[in-house]
């Protein structure tokens, strides 16, 4: 099997389909003849050609905007915006136009649009080119966000994401890009979406997280097994809509829960994850939920000092996880 | 004899008769609606009053067998000519389970019928212009000859999404037609206040695209100009910004109380040039439209709202539960 990076299976997901579908094309900043800023789009502006592979003016609401009106007409726009960052301008289309469309017109249209774009920090990119957007989304029925944590999960679940009858919202997280690399089949596959990954089965304690930090997690209950501390992994991929049945399972088995995200703490994701655990294994749990997160400040600091100290890292899970396996 | 000016733009008599038609029809569904809120049976009503020129107009140059309609919420003019019933409109307006707009979900104004390629509409104003530059594109892609129209008021054309859909629109040479709907007023706050330039239209320069401005009194005028950017449109030569100048007879919405922003003298000099009257004067002055002819047309139409009227009445509601259908197709 191909060992691809996670931003390989990005473009691979990309070409497959813009080959098996002809209403599949591409709307972004730079995506066209520079192949994007991170390269993901790089070698389809000549392969498909300027047509289906459009270079946008600079204006991410018209990206969003343009998409979703083509979306509607039955195409399969996959549009990038350029850094997660730079999604706000197009908020209104995404919260007001996109989510609602379906149910606004009693089923009558639809909006089919997928919204790529990289997110998370750790890559010296300071307050705007590092932040987890997931959170503004989180709680607005008629989307779907996605963040892969594997070059396999990339392909399957972005794939998935531009079959998919609504609109979808699929993260990337740009420090993963070279650093990920795994076996991704060169065969047509996909994943649910909204469907959570078991990544380890252990008995002493449950971390449950999404993007980077699985990795970091992986790092650090490989240290703790050492230790003979057992850990169980939830990866959870969609985080909106939420796997609630396999988070209440996870959460179950150990009784023990560290829910770890790269956001701000107060309102992430990682805060309904936590609100369904309390309302269905109160009396499974053996020790209050604990969240990691990044401080509750407005973004990451450039300077390497203050980026570390914000940024999650294998070293800060693992020591939450040990402090919860001794509770 | 008064000069015919419709022939030379390629309208029959009846062609012109149907437009008329069209308008009145228009602004007796809109009376008929605000008798309905002041009797309190339906919460809410946003007019076409005085836009019916400029809307009948407009939809009449398109071809509505094909191209796609992002209308605004004052529209009433526009979709009936692609095809929106009465009923329909009355369904809205009563929040019924069988309104196609959105079954009662939205509140009235908000258009959308796939069927007639009427594209579903929000309240954030101004967001459907991005849409009808991506509907255009997907029609480019998918080697297809519609166009898409699109319309909004003179307050709305200051959103972003105003600039960067006609930018977009613009760069691609899209075949878009953006229509203001200019009537000097955003709720309450005049076009001084809203913009810098002296017309809409001058905006059209900064995109690139071909930009006028006509009197949407005149219904003729409005599908002449509309007419032309279709054909630009088709052509390949991409966007046109249309600017009718209108006036709003009504206030705002049902919720609006105009008496304290704007005079009554205003108002009574707006409607001297009422579209319904002129264009009327127009067709009477050349022959077409007879005493016995318009009071055919005031008979047809009143049994047809007033049938639509008792027939929105009498619906159903959906069911409560209803509201947690299609948030997700799968």
């Amino acid at each position: 099997m191909p060992i691809m990076s996670y931003i390989e299976a990005v473009t691979a997901a990309l070409r497959e389909e813009m080959e098996r579908d002809e209403k599949v094309f591409l709307l972004g900043e730079d995506v066209g003849k520079k192949g994007g800023v991170f390269k993901a789009t790089q070698g389809l502006y000549e392969q498909f050609g300027e047509e289906r592979v459009i270079d946008a003016p600079l204006a991410e609401s018209a990206i969003a905007g343009v998409g979703i009106g083509a979306a509607m007409y039955g195409m399969r726009p996959v549009c990038e915006i350029q850094f997660a960052d730079f999604i706000m301008p197009a908020v209104n289309q995404i919260i007001s136009e996109a989510a609602k469309i379906r149910y606004r017109s009693n089923n009558d249209w639809n909006c089919p649009i997928t919204i790529r774009a990289p997110f998370g920090g750790g890559v010296h990119g300071a307050l705007y080119h590092s932040q987890s957007v997931e959170a503004v989304f989180a709680n607005q029925p008629g989307l779907k966000i996605v963040i892969p944590s594997t070059p396999y999960d990339v392909k399957g679940l972005l794939k998935a994401a531009i079959r998919d009858d609504d609109p979808v919202l699929f993260f990337e997280h740009k420090r993963a890009y070279r650093l990920i690399k795994g076996e991704v089949p060169a065969d047509d596959y996909v994943l649910p979406i909204g469907k959570a990954d078991v990544k380890l089965e252990g008995d002493d304690i449950t971390v449950i997280t999404y993007g980077l930090c699985v990795h970091f997690a992986l790092q650090a209950a490989e240290r703790l097994e050492k230790d003979g501390i057992s850990v169980h992994l939830l990866d959870l991929r969609t985080v909106y809509p939420l796997d609630q049945e396999a988070i209440i399972e996870a959460a179950s088995k150990t009784g023990k829960v560290l829910l770890v995200t790269e956001d701000n703490k107060e309102g992430s994701v990682m805060s309904e994850v936590s609100a369904i655990i309390a309302e269905h294994c109160l009396f499974d749990l053996d020790a209050p939920i604990k969240r990691l997160a990044g401080p509750d400040v407005p973004a990451m600091p450039f300077a390497p000092t203050m980026e570390k100290f914000f940024m999650m890292n294998a070293e800060k899970i693992e020591k939450a996880m040990r402090e919860l396996a001794e509770f | 004899m008064p000069k015919n000016r419709h022939q030379s733009l390629g309208l029959t008599d009846q062609d012109v008769l149907n437009m008329y038609e069209t308008m009145l029809l228009a602004r007796k569904v809109d009376e008929r609606m605000w008798l309905l809120n002041r009797a309190g049976k339906i919460p809410f009503v946003i007019s076409c009053q005085g836009h019916e020129g400029a809307q009948v107009g407009a939809a009449f140059a398109l071809d509505k067998t094909k191209d796609y309609i992002l209308p605004y919420y004052r529209d009433v003019g526009v979709v009936l000519h692609f095809g929106m019933t009465v009923k329909e409109l009355m369904l809205s307006a009563f929040a019924k389970a069988e309104d196609p707009n959105s079954g009662g979900r939205q509140m009235p104004g908000h258009f959308g019928q796939k069927k007639n390629r009427i594209v579903t509409g929000s309240s954030p104003v101004t967001t459907q212009v991005p849409h009808a530059a991506g509907i255009a594109l997907a029609g480019k892609i998918d080697k297809k000859d519609f166009v898409t129209f699109v319309s909004f008021g003179e307050g709305s054309s200051n959103q972003g999404d105003f600039h960067e859909g006609a930018n977009f629109a613009g760069v691609h040479k899209l075949p878009v037609i953006l229509m203001c709907e200019n009537n000097q007023y955003a709720i309450s706050v005049p076009i001084q206040k809203q913009l810098a330039c002296e017309k809409v239209s001058d905006r059209a320069a900064g995109y690139g695209m071909h930009g006028v401005t006509v009197d949407g009194n005149d219904p003729l005028e409005v599908y002449k100009v509309v007419k032309e950017a279709r054909e630009r449109a088709v052509r390949g030569e991409g966007p046109t910004l249309v600017e009718t100048l209108v006036h709003r007879l009504t206030p705002h919405s049902s919720d609006d109380d105009d008496r304290s922003y704007r005079t009554k003298e205003e108002i009574e000099e707006a409607k001297k040039k009422d579209p319904i009257y002129t264009f009327a004067s127009y067709l009477k002055e050349i022959g077409l439209l007879t005493e016995e002819l318009e009071q055919n047309m005031q008979t047809k139409i009143a049994s047809i709202i007033d049938e639509a009227t008792d027939y929105a009445e009498n619906a159903p509601y959906a069911a409560p539960e209803h509201a947690l259908k299609h948030v997700y197709g799968n």
